[in-house]
C-alpha cells in the first residue's frame, strides 16, 4: 500500500497537470477564435479565385502560360501541412498517416514522389524516417502572414515551371468546426477545369458554350498577374485552414485532458481517504488493545 | 430595365458585397468600363480607382485598390486586394493620409521611396474623394 504522503504528492501532481491543460485549453480557445475569423473571411476570396481560374483554364490557351501547362506527369510532389507544436490530439498523426498512405499509392503506380513539408512536426517525422524531402518550412504558424504564403506559393510555382514536379498534391487539415477537422488531399498543380468549387460558380454553365472571351490587357499579361496570385491565395488559404484546425484540435485535446485529470484526481482522492481511514482505525484499535491489556 | 446583374466584391479579408444591381462601372487597368446585364465574358485587371454601381437609380461608390474583375452575362465578380465602401471610409483619416503622403513625397529620398509615396498619395486621394462623394450623396 502506498504511503499517505506519496498519495498526497500524486494528487498535487495531477492538480498541477490539470491546471496546465486547462490553461492551454484557454489559450487555444482564444487563438482559435482569431484564426477562425481569419479563415472564414479568407474563404470566399480563395474560392472565387479558384472558380475564375478553373473557368479560365478551360477557355484559355494552356500553352499561353507556363503555369497552366498540363504535363503527362511521372513526378509527383506532396505538400504536407502539419503544425509546429504538439499536444493537439490526432491532428498531426492523421495528416502523417494519410500522407504516407497517399505516397505509397502513388509509388505503386510507378510515380516518383517527393515531399515538401510545412510545420515542424511533419518535418521531424519524415526526416526521422529519411523520406525524400525537397523543401520544408518550419515555425511559420506562430506569426502567420500573407508573406509566408507568397514565399511558399513562389517556391512551388518556380519548381513547377522548372519541371521539378508535374503534379502537386496538398495534404492538410480543413477546419470544419471548432471540434472537427477533416484531412483533405487536394490537387493544386496543374489547374483542373473540373474542380469541386468550379462547378456552379463563375458561370460555368455558360462557359460550356465556349465562345469568345475578352481580356484586358491581353491574355498573356493578364495570366501573368492572375496565375501566380492564385497560388499565393491558395497557399494562404491552406495555411489558415490548417492553423484554425490546429487550434481547434488542441482545444478539444486539452479539454479531454483536463477532464481526464479531474477523474484521476477524484479516484486517487477517494483512495487516499480510504487509506487514511484505515490507518486511523488501525491506530484506534492499537490504542484500545493497549488499554485492554493494561486492565 | 433589362433585368439585373449580380455584383460580388470580395477581398482577402471578406466578402464585401453581394447584390443584384442594374449597372456597374469599374476602373479597368486600361480605362473604365461599364457593365450591364448580358455583358459578354470579360476578364480585366483593375487599377486604383472607383467602382460605381447603380441600383434603382441610386449610385453607390466603392474604392478599389488593385485586383481584377470577371464578367459573365449574369454576374460580375470583383476581386480586389483592398476595397472599401464609401460609407465606411473615415473622412478625417482619409484627409490625414493625403497630407502624410504629400509630406512624404516632398521629402523625397530614394526612387523606390518616392514611388511608394506616389502610390500612397494616389490611394489616399482616391479614398478622400470617394468619402466626400458619399457624404454629399447622403446629406
Amino acid at each position: 500500500m502506498p504511503s499517505l504522503q506519496s498519495l498526497r504528492r500524486k494528487i498535487a501532481a495531477f492538480k498541477n497537470t490539470q491546471k496546465i491543460t486547462k490553461a492551454m485549453k484557454m489559450v487555444a480557445a482564444a487563438k482559435l477564435k482569431r484564426s477562425q475569423d481569419r479563415i472564414l473571411a479568407a474563404r470566399p476570396y480563395a474560392h472565387k479565385m479558384r472558380g475564375v481560374l478553373s473557368n479560365l483554364s478551360q477557355r484559355a490557351n494552356r500553352s499561353a502560360h507556363p503555369l497552366l501547362q498540363k504535363r503527362e506527369g511521372k513526378k509527383v510532389e506532396v505538400l504536407v501541412v502539419t503544425s509546429d507544436r504538439g499536444l493537439c490530439g490526432g491532428f498531426n498523426g492523421n495528416i502523417v498517416r494519410k500522407s504516407a498512405e497517399f505516397v505509397r499509392q502513388c509509388e505503386m503506380q510507378g510515380l516518383t514522389v517527393n515531399l515538401s513539408i510545412i510545420g515542424r512536426k511533419g518535418r521531424d517525422y519524415f526526416r526521422r524516417r529519411s523520406w525524400p524531402i525537397r523543401q520544408e518550412w518550419a515555425g511559420i504558424f506562430d506569426k502567420l502572414s500573407f508573406e509566408h504564403a507568397v514565399d511558399i506559393g513562389g517556391d512551388l510555382t518556380e519548381h513547377f515551371v522548372k519541371g521539378t514536379f508535374d503534379v502537386l498534391y496538398v495534404v492538410y487539415n480543413e477546419f470544419k468546426s471548432a471540434i472537427q477537422q477533416r484531412v483533405i488531399v487536394e490537387k493544386l498543380f496543374p489547374i483542373d477545369a473540373a474542380t469541386e468549387f468550379g462547378a456552379g460558380q463563375s458561370g460555368m454553365h455558360e462557359s460550356a458554350v465556349g465562345g469568345s472571351y475578352l481580356y484586358e490587357p491581353d491574355e498573356g499579361e493578364l495570366l501573368n498577374v492572375l496565375v501566380p496570385k492564385h497560388f499565393q491565395i491558395q497557399a494562404y488559404r491552406i495555411l489558415l485552414e490548417s492553423a484554425a484546425a490546429e487550434h481547434g484540435a488542441r482545444m478539444a485535446a486539452m479539454d479531454g485532458a483536463t477532464r481526464n485529470a479531474g477523474q484521476l484526481i477524484k479516484k486517487v482522492t477517494l483512495y487516499y481517504n480510504k487509506t487514511r481511514q484505515t490507518a486511523i482505525t488501525k491506530e484506534l484499535m492499537d490504542i484500545v488493545g493497549g488499554a485492554e491489556a493494561l486492565k | 430595365m433589362a433585368g439585373k446583374i449580380l455584383l460580388e466584391v470580395v477581398t482577402p479579408e471578406k466578402l464585401l458585397l453581394s447584390q443584384d444591381v442594374d449597372m456597374v462601372i469599374a476602373p479597368g487597368s486600361e480605362g473604365e468600363f461599364g457593365v450591364l446585364p448580358g455583358h459578354c465574358h470579360f476578364l480585366s485587371t483593375l487599377r486604383i480607382g472607383e467602382l460605381r454601381y447603380q441600383t434603382d437609380d441610386v449610385w453607390r461608390y466603392m474604392s478599389i485598390l488593385w485586383g481584377f474583375a470577371e464578367v459573365t452575362p449574369t454576374k460580375v465578380t470583383v476581386m480586389a486586394e483592398v476595397a472599401e465602401k464609401a460609407e465606411d471610409i473615415d473622412v478625417g483619416r482619409a484627409q490625414q493620409a493625403v497630407e502624410l503622403a504629400e509630406q512624404r513625397l516632398q521629402a523625397g529620398g530614394l526612387p523606390s521611396e518616392v514611388r511608394d509615396a506616389q502610390i500612397s498619395l494616389e490611394k489616399a486621394r482616391l479614398r478622400k474623394k470617394i468619402a466626400d462623394r458619399a457624404r454629399r450623396g447622403h446629406s
